[in-house]
């Protein structure tokens, strides 16, 4: 007998256990699956009262049961959802957390292993093996845990010592109306070697008539020595939608880490960003923007650990939230004592449109290293009344006004995406969140007007 | 053109405009003199249409309809401009995108349709050349990290696009070294057209040089209480607001 079973377990935890122990596995990934079960199982279901929930309410999970699996899908037209106009990336495509190999290419490029586990073949199942769960924590983080306890599909994305991938990869996971009431389970591996080079870009999506589905989704990341990879993370679904995503990242000698995220709200949205310089001179570079309205929700907690010295870390948030949406920003950035020379800044900043709007914005320093330069800031505002103004004083609507003021918002990190073809997709669906009404977006839009027109600064 | 009778407006209910009367005919130019503290922007504020400053008493008439009850973008829409004494830096708004968004309002207002955006760019990046603003401004957020003559210029540039009927300079002046002056001063004066009117609003006499009013009225305490001709205003330079008050006691 375990210390836990002991104990009362929660309803969700409970159901949860029974439901991953009903699903079919290999057998492959015994070792993971059975430690992630046990920090599952001995992990509390979080209430308002445990620190890092405090401001997202796991109520929903309570009033309803997302422990069984998704019905088969059936799906024309999928690609219309995910689908970015010159990106001219590797698609691997995953519909309630199943592979469709049917909408997913299959990819052979020298040094490069880039498959989903179902297919893969046994080398990539081992070396997949050698590394999963060796970068997710467990220790805090429930979801992980039970993502851990899950493990069988997936995808494998490592590189070798040297090799650039030519094209990026675009994972997409597909939630759809199937999965109603249902969990589904997603994860990532990426392992780059010395010198190597990649773009991932991981894309969330639901159809229009998908609800209630929860997707649980853990990546983990670990990169070599002088290597670099660019991640994107979009998460378009459904307003309905949960999603629990851990990203966890391992950062070794002079590698780079560069990552947007980009959020619109759910039913409830929590993403938990985890990245280790664990070795000196590497970089860390994080823009994310995140837009709830309606009654939606996101949360993000991103905690960056400095371990070795001369490390760099640049962390950019901005959100708008609209209506009687809210909004939850904990940035930690974490100095330990051999982190001399650390350069870290974070900033976040905040746009509440609405009376009923919630944000709640908490930077932590913690610092045991004296010769440092550490820096954070957060704000929390409305629309400027003066900008505003000078807009309508030049005939231009209070309501295009307002529109124009808050895309500005976050207009200056989409502008810094380096792949145009992501960036062209991503200002109408995020312009789109103001305002359905095209003739309020038109001047916002139109690529001849901006900065946006002539690639990145 | 213009017409403000017995104009009062409050501040934060404060009494600024105390009874202000004021005529434009088309094609004038008239410029506002008066002391700090005396109400000159707060009446460009008033007539544009500012939150926050509200009209007490009085009636304002442009082109024959009241714009009192007007949102401040209908005002601009009927052809009323107010050029800022500090125009507003708003970062991650094009300079293109903000002029267009200006210039396709009053089209759209006048039953035309919005420009197309090359013809667009084709006349804004004139305009640029017009006011010896370089075209990469164009492309820059609005007035992002302009200098004040910059600002200014961009101000004018946006004068010439939209080519509005009543022209309001709120202390354009201020801040301009004499090279800046020259320019903008030299926008103005190419706009002065029989159909078009401009209200100066200054403290100093020196943007008249440059610009030479038909009218100069002193506002102080709220109303106007001494109209002339360009003359006045050097009056003013040489004795000061002071001799006025006396002479009105």
């Amino acid at each position: 007998m375990t210390e836990a079973s002991n104990a009362v377990l929660s309803p969700f935890t409970q159901s949860a256990l029974d439901f991953v122990k009903s699903l079919e596995v290999s057998g492959d990934f015994a070792e993971v699956r059975e430690s992630g079960m046990a920090a599952f199982e001995s992990l509390p279901f979080p209430t308002r009262k445990t620190e890092d929930w405090k401001y997202t309410s796991l109520h929903a999970l309570t009033t309803q049961d997302y422990n069984r699996p998704a019905d088969n899908f059936d799906l024309d037209n999928a690609s219309e959802l995910y689908e970015v106009d010159g990106l001219n990336a590797y698609q691997l495509v995953f519909i309630n957390g199943v592979f469709v190999s049917e909408l997913s290419d299959e990819i052979s490029e020298p040094g490069v292993s880039a498959t989903p586990l179902s297919v893969a073949n046994d080398a990539q199942r081992e070396l997949f093996k050698q590394h999963v769960g060796n970068i997710a924590e467990t220790r805090r983080n429930l979801f992980t845990a039970l993502n851990n306890a899950t493990v069988e599909e997936g995808v494998l994305l490592h590189v070798e010592k040297n090799v650039q991938l030519k094209k990026p990869i675009q994972v997409v996971n597909i939630t759809s109306a199937q999965g109603q009431n249902s969990s589904a389970f997603s994860r990532c591996l990426v392992v780059l070697e010395q010198q190597a080079e990649a773009t991932l870009i991981e894309q969330f999506v639901s159809t229009s008539e998908a609800q209630n589905i929860l997707l649980n989704q853990v990546t983990e990341i670990q990169i070599g020595d002088g290597a670099k990879l660019n991640h994107y993370r979009l998460h378009t679904e459904d307003e309905s939608s949960l999603h629990f995503g851990g990203v966890y990242v391992d950062l070794n000698r002079d590698s780079q880490f560069e990552s947007y995220q980009i959020a619109l709200g759910g039913k409830i949205k929590r993403l938990d960003v985890l990245v280790s310089h664990n070795q000196p001179g590497s970089h860390c570079e994080m823009k994310g923007v995140y837009l709830p309205k309606n009654n939606q929700h996101v949360d993000i907690h991103s905690y960056i650990e400095h371990i070795a010295a001369n490390c760099t870390t640049d962390e950019t948030y901005r959100g708008i939230m609209a209506d009687q949406s809210k909004a939850v920003f904990n940035g930690r950035i974490h100095i330990h004592p051999d982190a001399q020379k650390t350069l870290a800044n974070l900033s976040n900043k905040n746009l509440l449109l609405s009376n009923k709007a919630q944000i709640n914005s908490k930077p932590e320093l913690e610092i045991y290293a004296d010769d440092v330069r550490c820096a954070h800031g957060v704000t929390v505002a409305q629309l400027d009344d003066k900008a505003r103004f000078y807009l309508q004083s030049r005939g231009i609507s209070r309501q295009e006004a307002e529109i124009m003021l808050s895309f500005a918002f976050i207009n200056e990190l989409l502008e810094s995406i380096p792949l145009d073809a992501l960036r062209h997709k991503l200002r109408p669906l995020l312009a789109q969140q103001f305002t359905t009404n095209e003739s309020l977006t038109q001047h916002i839009l139109d690529e001849e007007n901006g900065v946006h027109s002539e690639g990145a600064q | 053109m213009l017409s403000i009778k017995n104009l009062q407006a409050k501040v934060e209910e404060k009494d600024i405009l105390k009874g202000l009367n004021l005529d434009v005919k088309p094609g004038e130019v008239h410029a506002i003199m008066g002391p700090n503290g005396a109400g000159k922007s707060t009446l460009g504020n008033v007539l544009s249409g500012r939150d926050g400053y509200t009209v007490t008493g009085g009636e304002v008439s442009f082109l024959g309809k009241n714009i009192l009850d007007m949102e401040a973008e209908e005002r601009a829409r009927e052809g009323l401009f107010l050029a800022f004494q500090y125009p507003v830096e708003i970062p991650g708004v094009s300079n293109l995108e903000f002029l267009k968004a200006s210039v396709d309002a009053a089209r759209l207002h006048r039953g035309e349709e919005a420009m197309d955006s090359m013809t667009f760019l084709k006349l804004a990046r004139e305009k640029c050349k017009a006011v010896n603003l370089d075209q990469n401004f164009l492309k820059r957020g609005v007035n992002e990290g302009f200098s004040g003559g910059e600002k200014k210029r961009n101000e004018i540039m946006q004068m010439m696009l939209l080519e509005p009927k009543l022209c309001i300079l709120d202390e354009t002046d201020s801040g301009l070294d004499i090279d800046a002056l020259q320019v903008v001063a030299e926008g103005v004066n190419s706009q002065r057209d029989p159909n078009r009117s401009f209200i100066i609003v200054t403290h100093y006499q020196r943007l008249l040089d440059y610009i030479v009013p038909d009218f100069v009225h002193v506002l102080a305490d709220g109303k106007i209480v001494k109209s002339g001709g360009k003359e006045l205003a050097l009056e003013l330079e040489e004795k000061g607001y002071g001799w006025i008050e006396n002479e009105g006691a």
